[in-house]
């Protein structure tokens, strides 16, 4: 059970002596268990966005609140799953995973059934005690999710986790997250730039402007894809000959595209 | 040139440092037979050798050369073992809280510029002449750069790890152990090789004034008695395990940067 709460957050950030907003005001509410899409440029401060509810970092002005409560730091109820995989490199699969439930205090039965649930869950048998560098782009990635999930958090953030990977990973990757978040619904802040992506994805996408980043324009995908059974196609390239999915991915499209025009005007 | 080209490096390599030992050798005989200093003074190099070879047979003022190795390596490993258990965990706390680094920083920044043969007579009267006192040297030698190695290796971890840990819920403690030491372990090993180093140097300086065994508390007796034979030879014994010390860390090292090339 969590929900996160933008009020009024902006972030300013200083560079080469020059205050800028990077962040300009975001009121925003992601619900328990929705899975919600951020897309926008590079520089539009999505990014920022998800640092703010981890608690990496903190709003020059607004508030950030999970479950009510005032975000102050990170911690486990909040995981993260991070484009660069951050993997320990001097740990095995095991103790990557284990790390979070070894921080938790859990007993070694305990922190055994988990990580052996999430190992067999994300394809990664017969891997426990391979090291990060051994796996492919693909299966660190699985990794980093599981070391997420495994933390049962009540909200999952993810900063395009599959942004790294190659195009053919990144669609089975893509199939397996909307396996599992539909079998453990989570509250999930997505970012990405891949507007296919948020759209296959999410419950709603939120498209943000460039800098200072500001939300434009939020999209509910969920009614869609329920009224249109999208659910009933297992294969997302089946999703994405879909006309609803193509319409809504054009409009997606256009609305980033307008910015870019404004920008340069 | 052509010949030379085509011959194996290694071969080349060996010639050359061949000739080096030849020429050098071939200098100490020429000062000794121009008698650059009265003949006593200077002994000839197979006359060191021959002392040396005795001293490993027969013990000097109790000990044999061996056991007088054995008594200075251990006074070496106390100094060095201290300077671990108390450099890298210092050094991943300063890189860790910003209050611990301003707290150590004045004070380290200025000792250590103070040689650590300086110690000798603070070391002499607060641990004597057994143990404390040259441990206390060699820690003064190789402390330093133990902590700053530990340190620098520490604060330039990879933020993300850092990011990753917290998120995870690690607290100072997990992170320090399980995040920044591992991480700063190539740094931390490239700092223990100088570490050894300094104090193995720093040792002998110890052992010419406050001991009672080991190789320096040897060549004082031996310069005492101008039996410079002795002196020399002891010299050699130093250069000789301070050179294995660093071959032994070398390995080590290489090791440990092996590991972190295939990230």
């Amino acid at each position: 059970m969590a929900d996160i709460r933008f009020e009024a957050v902006q972030r300013a950030f200083v560079q080469g002596g020059k205050e800028f907003l990077a962040v300009g005001g975001i009121d925003l509410v992601v619900a328990n268990e929705e899975f919600v899409a951020i897309v926008g440029p590079s520089g539009c401060g999505k990014t920022t966005c998800m640092r703010m509810v981890a608690g990496l970092d903190q709003p020059s002005s607004g508030r950030v609140l999970v479950n009510g409560q005032e975000v102050t730091g990170p911690g486990p109820e909040r995981a993260v799953v991070f484009q660069q995989f951050a993997l320990f490199p001097w740990k095995t699969v095991f103790e990557n995973i284990a790390f979070g439930l070894r921080a938790m205090g859990l007993g070694q039965t305990e922190i055994d059934d988990r990580v052996n649930r999430f190992i067999s869950m994300m394809g990664l048998s017969g891997y426990e005690q391979a090291y990060p560098h051994q796996l492919s782009g693909g299966m660190q990635q699985r990794v980093a999710i599981a070391r997420a999930y495994v933390l049962d958090p009540g909200v999952l953030l993810m900063d395009e986790p599959f942004g790294a990977l190659d195009a053919q990973t990144r669609v089975v990757m893509q199939e397996e997250l909307v396996r599992l978040a539909r079998k453990n619904p989570k509250t999930v802040l997505f970012i990405t730039h891949a507007v296919e992506e948020a759209v296959y994805l999410a419950d709603r996408v939120v498209v943000m402007s460039r800098r200072p980043g500001l939300i434009r324009e939020i999209i509910d995908v969920k009614s869609i894809r329920e009224k249109e059974r999208w659910d009933d196609h297992p294969r997302i390239e089946d999703v994405m000959d879909l006309g609803s999915f193509v319409h809504l991915r054009s409009h997606i499209w256009r609305t980033l595209r307008e910015q870019h025009l404004g920008d340069d005007q | 040139m052509i010949a030379a080209q085509t011959s194996k490096p290694w071969l080349q390599t060996l010639r050359l440092s061949l000739t080096g030992i030849v020429l050098f050798l071939g200098c100490w005989y020429l000062a000794v037979f121009l008698e650059v200093t009265p003949r006593r003074f200077l002994p000839a190099p197979h006359e060191v050798l021959f002392r040396f070879v005795q001293l490993i047979q027969e013990p000097f003022v109790g000990f044999t050369l061996g056991q007088h190795l054995l008594s200075s390596f251990r006074r070496f490993l106390n100094g060095f073992l201290l300077a671990i258990a108390i450099g890298i965990p210092l050094g991943l706390l300063m890189a860790l809280s910003r209050g611990v680094q301003l707290l150590v920083t004045p004070i380290f920044e200025s000792i250590r510029f103070v040689a650590p043969i300086a110690w000798v007579p603070f070391a002499a009267l607060w641990f004597g002449t057994g143990i404390g006192g040259p441990t206390l040297v060699i820690f003064m030698g190789a402390f330093p750069p133990v902590l700053i190695n530990t340190y620098r290796g520490a604060i330039y971890v990879d933020r993300k790890y850092i990011e990753a840990a917290k998120m995870l819920g690690a607290g100072p403690i997990r992170l320090m152990t399980q995040v920044l030491f591992p991480a700063s372990l190539p740094s931390i090993v490239a700092g223990l090789r100088i570490s050894a180093g300094l104090g193995w140097q720093s040792l002998v300086g110890a052992e010419l004034i406050v001991a009672s065994s080991g190789v320096g508390y040897m060549m004082v007796k031996g310069q005492a008695s101008i039996q410079t034979q002795i002196v020399m030879a002891g010299m050699i014994a130093i250069g000789l395990v301070g050179l294995l010390i660093d071959i032994l860390l070398r390995r080590m090292e290489r090791r440990f940067n092996r590991y972190q090339e295939v990230h």
